[in-house]
């Protein structure tokens, strides 16, 4: 598999900002005791012109941006997300017209928690592999919705990530690929529900714990690899304490993780988690670098990737687009009242 | 006249979220567990009885005593399944009730379970459920909720007596440091007092870690006639005397909330067929729903003075090495609350204590031992008291 990979990526947060205390303290919660039992400083919020489609179109940009590839050999777009903007019409359409991809493109939304993304990226690396496509754009992307009053309300956020996927100047390659899956109702959201439900501690041990375990147990066993051969690890982050926990678990250490930890401060991006952290990454990656990424969706599963950086990252205009890091720095708070009111929460499911 | 009976077997499950285990199958691992440790075969049996609260709502079935029969491999012998229901005290008449089938002498031996499945719903259904067992009219239609009303008989508790919350959290304390010693409790760690009192509040002076947590987890004991049980065990334990009560199903008709009329008689009929004092108790498994519980439960059953419970938690007669400990599994705080299995887990645990199998958690020469298992808000309570001699 080794000449399949990532050509380029470009993340996308948007500018707002909630801190868990101000959430915490609207529901007469403790601060301390939520940030400390969740790990979620402060999350990102969408404004009321910000949807999926806005973001999957800021992140396919930059990472066109950062590469000199014609629109035109873009031959796929899948979008992955849990908050399509649309029940019935795609995002993938909107996203193609907008970079210039359409008409001869090949397009499909998808949905699994918050592994849509990834799922996204192994459809375009097989239409890489079969030579159906020359280049796809997986993106994975959020605005993830959360009951008022729910623990998920303090970290359901909200951005994105899109990889271009080809066999040329390929700045990482895929080395290979696995996917544990199982029906595990853990998380969910009926038709026509507006908020999700989800079964509290059942989403920790028979759901996140164990698909993300055996996952990447199996891919490292698959390559013959050990957690020390990587140089980073990315894990799909619901809050700051799982992914930590479990990398711990599988043997991996804190410094592989923390360049790839976005939740604590900017929240669950949900089908954007594991691709932004995949991101964040790739903006400090050196040729030669090993990254382990490992992605989860409720329902339940999860797609995990050896990846290793090539060469082709020393002449990689990365500063044609922001860092992830820039992204998060550039924010603007608001408080409870603003958030309920963009996030359209004042009024019944 | 009744004759005598004993137990002759005790099997419990691990308590906690168990969510590869299914309301049956976890009722037939006890009551298996149970049937091995009396070393009876199952065609001894004479009749079954399982105590469980609510399965409709929490896994919706019912018919559950059959179903027990059936899942447990007795469906062939057609032996009589009786289930039994009184809310949280479930499990305890269950036992009450196949004492009386083997003390009648209609049944020589019979198997006496007690089960609840209570994580399979999500969010409020649980406390909604167990909100079944109050007085629908009168108090769960208006939002009265168990954690709310054992909150007001704690206030007024602190009112009348003096007690504070740090009395309350020591409770917690002690029975999460027992808990610690039990495989099979749900929590199997100690909590120091200052994380006890900084738990998110539930109702008022209750915190988080004032109250049970909601389990699954069956238990089982093998009840046998008393002159017979030699025949399968060296250790048979006794059930010297049992005591039923009821009183009104809402709080707002007792004459006194900090006192349960029901756990008062139920004591005082137990004791005087066992022909004990409250002062002969050595070890007691009472019904620690939420921490203010313990102590009017140690009150009304006569092992400390009217509003001198937090006064008994504070000088320690009640932990592992004092003078009478409580609640030595860890209690329903730290072992688990799965309604249904509660009465008959407390009567497995004071059958470990009383034959010294009660591991770390021993207490040294423990002869006679009590069990009280509380029906909702006090509106039922049976009350057991085991020997040997």
């Amino acid at each position: 598999m080794k000449d399949v990979g990532i050509v380029s990526y470009g993340a996308h947060i948007p500018r707002l900002r909630i801190k868990s205390s101000d959430i915490a303290n609207a529901w007469g919660k403790n601060p301390d005791t939520i940030t400390g039992g969740l790990g979620v400083f402060e999350k990102s919020v969408p404004s009321p012109d910000q949807d999926v489609a806005t973001i999957s179109v800021e992140a396919a940009r930059f990472a066109l941006a950062r590469t000199g590839i014609d629109p035109q050999e873009i031959g796929a777009v899948y979008v992955g997300s849990e908050s399509h903007p649309y029940a019935v019409k795609p995002t993938g359409t909107i996203v193609g017209e907008a970079i210039g991809a359409t008409p001869l493109l090949k397009v499909a939304d998808y949905e699994f928690a918050c592994k849509a993304g990834t799922a996204a990226i192994q459809t375009c690396m097989a239409l890489v592999k079969s030579e159906m496509v020359r280049y796809g754009i997986a993106i994975g992307a959020d605005t993830s919705q959360a009951a008022p009053g729910d623990a998920l309300e303090y970290a359901a956020s909200a951005g994105g990530a899109a990889f271009i996927i080809g066999r040329e100047k390929v700045i990482a390659n895929i080395n290979e690929t696995c996917s544990f899956t199982t029906d595990t109702p853990d998380f969910w959201r009926r038709e026509g529900r507006k908020y999700p439900a989800h079964g509290g501690r059942f989403t920790g041990a028979p759901a996140y714990f164990r698909h993300i375990m055996s996952n990447a147990q199996n891919l490292m066993k698959s390559v013959s690899s050990k957690p020390e051969d990587y140089n980073y690890a990315v894990f799909h982050q619901p809050n700051g304490k799982f992914p930590v926990r479990v990398a711990k678990m599988l043997g991996f250490t804190t410094d592989q993780v923390k360049q790839g930890l976005l939740c604590p401060i900017i929240g669950n991006t949900y089908s954007g988690s594991s691709m932004l952290g995949l991101a964040s990454v790739l903006d400090v990656a050196e040729p030669g670098n090993r990254i382990f990424v490992t992605s989860y969706g409720s329902g339940a599963g999860s797609d995990a990737f050896d990846i290793t950086v090539t060469d082709a990252l020393k002449d990689f205009p990365r500063n044609n687009a922001p860092l992830v890091s820039e992204l998060i720095n550039k924010k603007q708070y608001i408080d409870y009242s603003t958030y309920a009111k963009y996030r359209d929460l004042l009024y019944e499911d | 006249m009744m004759r005598d009976v004993a137990i002759i077997g005790v099997g419990v499950t691990k308590f906690g979220e168990l969510w590869d285990k299914s309301f049956r199958n976890l009722i037939a691992e006890a009551g298996s567990k149970a049937l091995l440790d009396s070393g009876i075969s199952g065609k001894e049996l004479d009749a079954l009885y399982v105590g469980s609260m609510s399965t409709g709502r929490f896994v919706g079935q019912e018919h559950v005593g059959a179903l027990v029969a059936d899942w447990s491999g007795f469906a062939h012998m057609h032996i009589p399944a009786i289930r039994v229901e009184s809310a949280c005290a479930s499990g305890g008449l269950a036992v009450r009730q196949g004492y009386f089938s083997v003390a009648s002498g209609m049944n020589d031996i019979v198997v006496v379970g007690g089960v609840e499945k209570m994580t399979d719903v999500v969010g409020d259904e649980a406390t909604d459920t167990l909100a079944t067992g109050l007085d629908q009219e009168w108090e769960s239609f208006f939002g009265a909720t168990f954690p709310g009303l054992y909150a007001m008989i704690a206030t007024r508790h602190m009112y009348e007596y003096g007690t504070t919350r740090e009395q309350l959290a020591k409770v917690a304390v002690k029975n999460h440091a027992n808990g610690a010693l039990n495989p099979y409790a749900q929590f199997k760690r100690a909590i120091p007092l200052e994380k006890i009192l900084a738990s998110p509040m539930t109702a008022y002076p209750l915190g988080m870690l004032d109250c049970s947590p909601v389990s699954d987890g069956a238990a089982a004991i093998v009840l046998c006639a008393a002159d017979k049980a030699k025949e399968y065990t060296d250790k048979p334990v006794k059930i010297l005397g049992t005591g039923q009560a009821s009183d009104t199903l809402s709080l707002h008709g007792r004459r006194d909330i900090c006192t349960f009329d029901s756990t008062v008689y139920a004591g005082k009929n137990a004791y005087k067929q066992a022909k004990i004092e409250p002062t002969d108790i050595d070890v007691a498994e009472v019904h620690d729903c939420f921490t203010i519980a313990e102590i009017i439960a140690i009150e009304d059953l006569g092992i400390v003075k009217k509003g001198e419970g937090g006064k008994a938690i504070d000088e320690k007669i009640t932990t592992l090495d004092g003078k009478i400990p409580v609640n030595t599994s860890g209690g329903l705080k730290a072992k688990g609350h799965p309604v249904g299995a509660t009465g008959v887990a407390q009567v497995a645990e004071i059958v470990m204590q009383l034959r010294g199998e009660a591991g770390d958690r021993q207490v040294k020469d423990a002869k006679i031992g009590l069990t009280h298992n509380v029906g909702a808000v006090g509106a039922s309570c049976v009350v057991h008291i085991l020997g040997v001699k």
